[in-house]
């Protein structure tokens, strides 16, 4: 048996994971050496604080501590306090907050353009040594305002130092420094209590524009109940909805509907499930195969129970099969992957989009093209509209899938809404344009008036 | 009372909702978590009915089409394997465990070949949509053409000029074309939620 010669150098094994085959073993294990001689060599020509930066080198090595205490080093002195200090700390509330924050300001230290950072102390209990102060925050020189929010209880199992409780008063110091460890000595405490906020101010704009927009929307609703007639121009996409089914049934194909791969509380969907309805109504009266894959379980509870209140409003339950709807799976492209498969095998004659889509709306509506599939898209995604008006016969794009169920239904209660967002769009483009005039003559004056509201 | 009581709730929770945007206090905010708590529950307690929905449809499919039959097996194998793989938490989440790899080795390379195929459809959904049938279907070729030339190297002056028109396609009529569809979007949702609250709309408890 031919045996190996043995080997000058240690080889790298499980016992020996510092060794390296061949050359390489010098190559490694030297500058070790090296590195523990240069880091030992500092750390006796060094004292203070930097000495336990040459013990931490020499650490890395593998090799034993350097102990600090056989070779003389001096105590740690605290580094020298060269700046002047910042004055003025105040700490208060800060408003519309959860009631776990506080807004800590000073004024900037006369040495302001020689330090870095103003770092901000929690002080536990009056009194406390400045060793147990804990730093809860730092910001660049030239900031006087720092928010102090705290809100976890603990950290990674252990209480956190700088939680601030609702109610509890909290002092809070403030120094400044520099990378190079200087320092000015500690401000004077300022103590603040964070409350919690039963409003947020920030948002009355939002509320008064909601409130007055819902109060348009219930008059527009009481408006077209009184009796007046309200127009909604046609929409190509749902107009062709009847002729999408019937082109199916006489096909005697089945028709496929995806209701995207959103939530079930995502707007779109909840909008796709009037057109499920639609369609779903249709599809019993006909007789016509509907396929309603979906990629969430509640998703399809819902969709299950749409088409089924369809389909006894048709007057055919008997023609509705529960596994008609049916779920896939939770995960994008394998969603993809069976749905474009059905349309494959069962050849689909009509193909219905409608609800939140993301990268899939290519692949699937591609999919479509390819089988000769008549196909209505409608979604609220932006970035996806391109891709659906370039590969579908009729988009309903953005607010279109939004109005399918007031125009379907011609419902007055219904319609009302749509008249609403009529009118604020109205108001919007007054105010683009008054922007535009303003800005055109040279005035800011409107854009600082927008901008503060 | 089987239409009014889901209708009710969705009112309630829905203000709830509204009311909790505007209140910062610690105690919304416990409400907003809770009730985000609620919809993960709910979506964990509904993935059974989903899975059995999945296995019932294509054992259904392959009892009814013969043709069906291989794509319902690998289905059913692939669930099964995976279910297998994840039962012991080693085989989960140690990086050779047999879950992760088949995660790794069969799954994201899957994945990653049917995203790929997206370029190959943009190819031709362009095709399509840059076929010059109409006036406005000749400003989309124009414009795309002008666009896309941006990414390729030109002379000096030319590169310049090709530079500000593609800024100004896409930061103007691009962006308010864009901003419109945002700013129909927004009050769309905020109407079809008024809608929806004030049990106005109900096609999704099943009617038309």
């Amino acid at each position: 048996m031919r045996s190996e010669p043995e080997s000058p150098v240690p080889v790298r094994s499980m016992d020996n994971p510092a060794a390296a085959p061949g050359t390489a073993t010098w190559l490694t294990v030297r500058p070790l050496r090296v590195l523990q001689r240069t880091a030992l060599v500092l750390a006796l020509a060094t004292a203070g604080g930097r000495l336990a930066l040459a013990e931490d080198a020499a650490t890395a090595t593998g090799e034993a501590r350097v102990d600090t205490t056989q070779i003389g080093a001096a105590p740690v002195a605290p580094p020298p306090i060269r700046f002047a200090t910042p004055g003025s700390v105040t700490a208060v509330d800060e408003p519309n907050d959860n009631g776990h924050a506080l807004r800590v300001t000073w004024s900037l230290s006369a040495d302001d353009a020689l330090i870095t950072t103003y770092d901000v102390y929690r002080v536990p209990s009056t009194g406390a040594d400045p060793s147990s102060y804990v730093k809860v925050g730092s910001v660049p020189r030239g900031t006087t305002t720092f928010t102090y929010l705290a809100d976890a209880e603990s950290q990674e199992g252990a209480a956190n130092p700088a939680f601030l409780a609702t109610g509890a008063p909290a002092t809070v110091v403030v120094r400044a420094a520099t990378i190079d460890d200087g320092i000015s000595e500690w401000s004077s405490p300022a103590t603040g209590t964070p409350r919690g906020n039963w409003f947020h101010t920030g948002k009355v704009n939002i509320l008064i524009a909601t409130l007055l927009f819902g109060l348009a929307v219930v008059w527009f609703i009481q408006q077209s109940k009184s009796g007046r007639p309200l127009y909604i121009r046609p929409l190509p996409g749902i107009n062709a909805v009847d002729e999408a089914i019937g082109r199916a049934t006489e096909m005697g194909r089945p028709i496929l509907f995806v209701l995207g791969t959103g939530t079930a509380g995502d707007i779109a969907t909840i909008a796709g499930y009037t057109i499920l309805a639609r369609v779903a109504k249709k599809t019993a009266e006909y007789q016509t195969p509907l396929l309603v894959p979906v990629n969430d379980p509640v998703m399809m509870a819902m969709a299950q129970e749409t088409v089924k209140e369809a389909y006894l409003q048709a007057g055919r339950p008997d023609v509705y099969r529960p596994e008609s709807v049916y779920y896939i799976s939770a995960m994008q492209f394998p969603y993809v992957a069976a749905v474009n498969g059905l349309m494959l095998r069962e050849r689909t004659a009509t193909n219905f989009y409608m609800g939140v889509f993301h990268a899939e709306s290519l692949l699937l509506a591609e999919a479509g093209s390819m089988t000769g599939s008549i196909q209505i898209s409608g979604t609220d995604q932006v970035s996806q509209i391109p891709f659906f008006v370039a590969a579908t016969d009729y988009t309903l794009i953005g607010e279109e899938l939004y109005a399918a169920s007031a125009y379907l239904s011609q419902e007055p209660v219904l319609m009302g809404p749509l008249k609403a967002q009529d009118w604020a769009k109205i108001v919007i483009l007054v105010f683009i344009l008054l922007g535009v005039i303003a800005w055109t003559f040279g005035s800011d004056v409107f854009y600082q008036w927008v901008k503060t509201v | 009372m089987r239409k009014q009581l889901p209708i009710f709730i969705v009112f309630l929770s829905g203000i709830l909702m509204v009311l909790q945007y505007f209140i910062p206090h610690q105690a919304s905010e416990d409400l907003f978590t809770y009730a985000n708590d609620f919809v993960i529950v709910i979506g964990i307690l509904s993935l059974p009915i989903g899975i059995f929905s999945l296995l019932n449809a294509t054992v259904m499919k392959a009892r009814r089409e013969p043709n069906e039959r291989f794509y319902a097996l690998v289905t059913l194998a692939g669930f099964a394997v995976m279910v297998i793989s994840g039962l012991k938490r080693e085989w989960f989440n140690d990086g050779h465990g047999l879950n992760r790899m088949l995660f790794q080795n069969a799954l994201n390379p899957a994945q990653s070949s049917l995203f790929a195929m997206l370029a190959f459809y943009i190819a031709s959904a362009a095709y399509r949509a840059f076929r010059v049938r109409t006036i406005l279907a000749g400003v989309l070729l124009v414009t795309a053409f002008i666009v896309m030339l941006r990414i390729v190297p030109l002379p000096g002056v030319l590169s310049e000029v090709n530079g500000e028109a593609v800024r100004w396609i896409l930061g103007v009529p691009n962006l308010a074309a864009k901003r419109a569809i945002i700013i129909g979007v927004a009050l769309g949702g905020i109407a079809y939620s008024i809608k929806i609250l004030l049990g106005i709309e109900r096609s999704y408890l099943g009617r038309d």
